[in-house]
């Protein structure tokens, strides 16, 4: 096995996702498939080339910088769980 | 014949000379949908209040003799990814069931200035992620010609709802083949334009290096209208090809006289369905006879696309959906700290597919395994794209299958995500590439399933793929065949 039992742990913490102890061996054999099956790539020399992040050849996008108008708070705020006096409401995140 | 089984081109004839009325058609399609949809499941959300108000005011406009626009009253789907301001939204995820988009998707702005009439959301693989709909975080959409069979996907809703007529026309998005598969295994034509042609502003990301939206329609002639509609340079994507968009209805010629046509031999793939490799091949018979030479050619990265496209892909996911953390939209679900609570949040309510995703993407973009796995991919896309620009200094268009097989049953594949991925073979490299990629309808398998042939073309350079697509389907019927659905004939 590529995945250990460490990996998924720390995969699932950069995530931010829990996986169920019971699940774990269905993650693990299945991204262990899934990365043995792309080790295939390795055997591609690609030495002299380079990444390709983008289809089309497009580079730095710029515009004006402008004042235009945008979506009002209220519109922003129409889908938050939890909302107060205008802004989003989160448990407390500093220690008091 | 009924309404709903025309294609919008003809409806919109049928509307401007006051044949029909676009009340009548919305309703037709509507009894068609109480008809079927209990079967076919291609809606999350139906706007039939809406969608009668939208009739009415095209028919007032016809009956004062103002001109229409080409999709003015006709009624279509939009898939649920794509923002519908007013309108729930929920890319089939639980973590956005509750979702209403402040604001409309570029494409919807496009739209509505042409004022079709919207019937409602299609269903899909959750956040687009999967080839048969099944990964819908609320139920499975079953394809018109055999309810026991996928539609593919992940725009399975809007293939379906096109196949089963209750829609005329959809849009859909396509990441790695999710507007051409389901085109195919439901017998409908499909389009992904070229990357960048269509601007992506408000269309809920995946990866956003690879998707694009297009239409799914009964013809070709409608994909070219439609595409006439939604393309277009927008500065609210700033990957929006800043490219003139042509007429694209002026590409719809019956011409492929001393076209080049590729064939990679690659995507001729062992394992390939035989009613699949008979049905493309007898299509592509049918160029050469219309006057078309076609030549074999090497595509020799294309073994390499599936893994590339499954590391880049759910690498920009892993990105993109981190959005998703229970604080400024969609669902929560509460926990003792902010860390417990977006960790809840989306163990709960993202599906195994999307975590699935998720964790390969994080995986590849972690310290230690990114230059091998997620820069390694980035470098061999290059060199799928070479793959294509080579071919293309010798010939004009590429055909190939859509997929290597007709829909698959409900089920088949679901318990094996890899084999799930190798259905992606003949469809993942043009997203890698941003090539634009058409299905059209070429025939069926012995059981009766639609097979689609798939155009590819270069970059910016849909009229071409428009045309030979045309010109092939003036020689057939097979998109003008209706489902038959649970013994309801259309």
């Amino acid at each position: 096995m590529k995945v250990t039992k460490k990996d998924l742990d720390n995969v699932a913490v950069l995530s931010r996702l829990s996986i169920p102890e019971e699940q774990a061996d269905k993650y693990m054999g299945q991204m262990d498939a899934f990365l043995t099956y792309v080790e295939n790539l390795s055997g591609v020399d690609t030495e002299q080339v380079q990444p390709t992040t983008y289809a089309l050849p497009m580079q730095n996008v710029f515009r004006e910088d402008v004042v235009k108008p945008s979506l009002d708070r209220e519109a922003a705020l129409s889908n938050a769980p939890l909302k107060e006096d205008g802004y989003f409401k989160v448990p407390r995140v500093l220690e008091e | 014949m009924r309404l709903f089984e025309q294609p919008a081109h003809v409806l919109h004839d049928m509307l401007v000379k006051k044949e029909i009325t676009s009340a009548e058609l919305t309703q037709d399609v509507l009894a068609r949908m109480d008809e079927v949809e209990g079967d076919v499941k291609a809606y999350l959300h139906v706007t039939k209040e809406a969608a009668l108000v939208q009739a009415k005011a095209a028919d007032e406009k016809i009956a004062r003799g103002d001109a229409i626009a080409f999709l003015e009253g006709i009624p279509c789907a939009i898939k649920d990814n794509i923002c519908t301001k007013g309108v729930p939204t929920t890319c089939a995820s639980k973590i956005l069931e509750h979702f209403v988009p402040p604001y409309d998707a570029t494409v919807m702005t496009k739209l509505e200035k042409e004022h079709p009439v919207m019937l409602g959301k299609t269903n899909m693989d959750e956040f687009a992620m999967g080839g048969s709909t099944e990964n819908s975080g609320f139920y499975p959409t079953h394809n018109p010609w055999d309810t026991d069979c996928v539609p593919g996907g992940s725009s399975g809703g809007s293939a379906a709802a096109v196949a089963a007529g209750t829609a005329i026309w959809a849009l859909g998005s396509d990441t790695g083949g999710s507007i051409r598969q389901p085109a195919s295994f439901c017998g409908v034509v499909g389009m992904k334009p070229t990357y960048g042609r269509v601007s992506r502003y408000g269309l809920v990301a995946y990866a956003s290096s690879l998707d694009q939206i297009g239409p799914i329609a009964r013809d070709v002639t409608d994909c070219a209208h439609i595409l006439n509609v939604i393309a277009g340079h927008d500065e609210m994507d700033s990957t929006s090809a800043d490219a003139a968009v042509p007429d694209f209805t002026k590409a719809l010629k019956e011409d492929v006289k001393g076209l080049k046509i590729g064939l990679p031999k690659e995507y001729f793939v062992k394992g390939m369905d035989a009613d699949v490799e008979k049905t493309v091949r007898a299509a592509i018979d049918k160029f050469k006879e219309l006057g078309a030479e076609v030549v074999e050619i090497s595509l020799p990265h294309t073994d390499y696309a599936i893994s590339t496209y499954y590391l880049i892909a759910p690498a920009e996911a892993a990105t993109n959906l981190e959005r998703y953390d229970g604080i400024s939209y969609g669902e929560r679900v509460n926990g003792a700290d902010v860390v417990e609570l977006m960790t809840n949040t989306r163990s709960e309510k993202f599906g195994e597919e999307v975590k699935r995703r998720i964790m390969i993407g994080n995986y590849a973009l972690s310290a230690g395994y990114y230059d091998a796995y997620y820069l390694k991919a980035l470098k061999v896309r290059t060199l799928v794209q070479q793959d294509f620009t080579e071919a293309f200094e010798k010939v004009d268009v590429i055909m190939a299958p859509t997929a290597p097989t007709p829909a698959f049953r409900i089920g088949e594949l679901v318990s094996d995500p890899l084999q799930m991925y190798l259905q992606d073979i003949c469809t993942v490299p043009l997203n890698l590439a941003g090539l634009p990629g058409i299905s059209v309808p070429c025939g069926f398998s012995s059981k009766g399933m639609p097979i689609g042939l798939q155009i590819i073309g270069k970059a910016l350079d849909e009229e071409t793929i428009l045309r030979a697509a045309y010109t092939y389907e003036q020689t057939q019927d097979f998109h003008t065949k209706m489902a038959s659905i649970g013994g309801k004939n259309a």
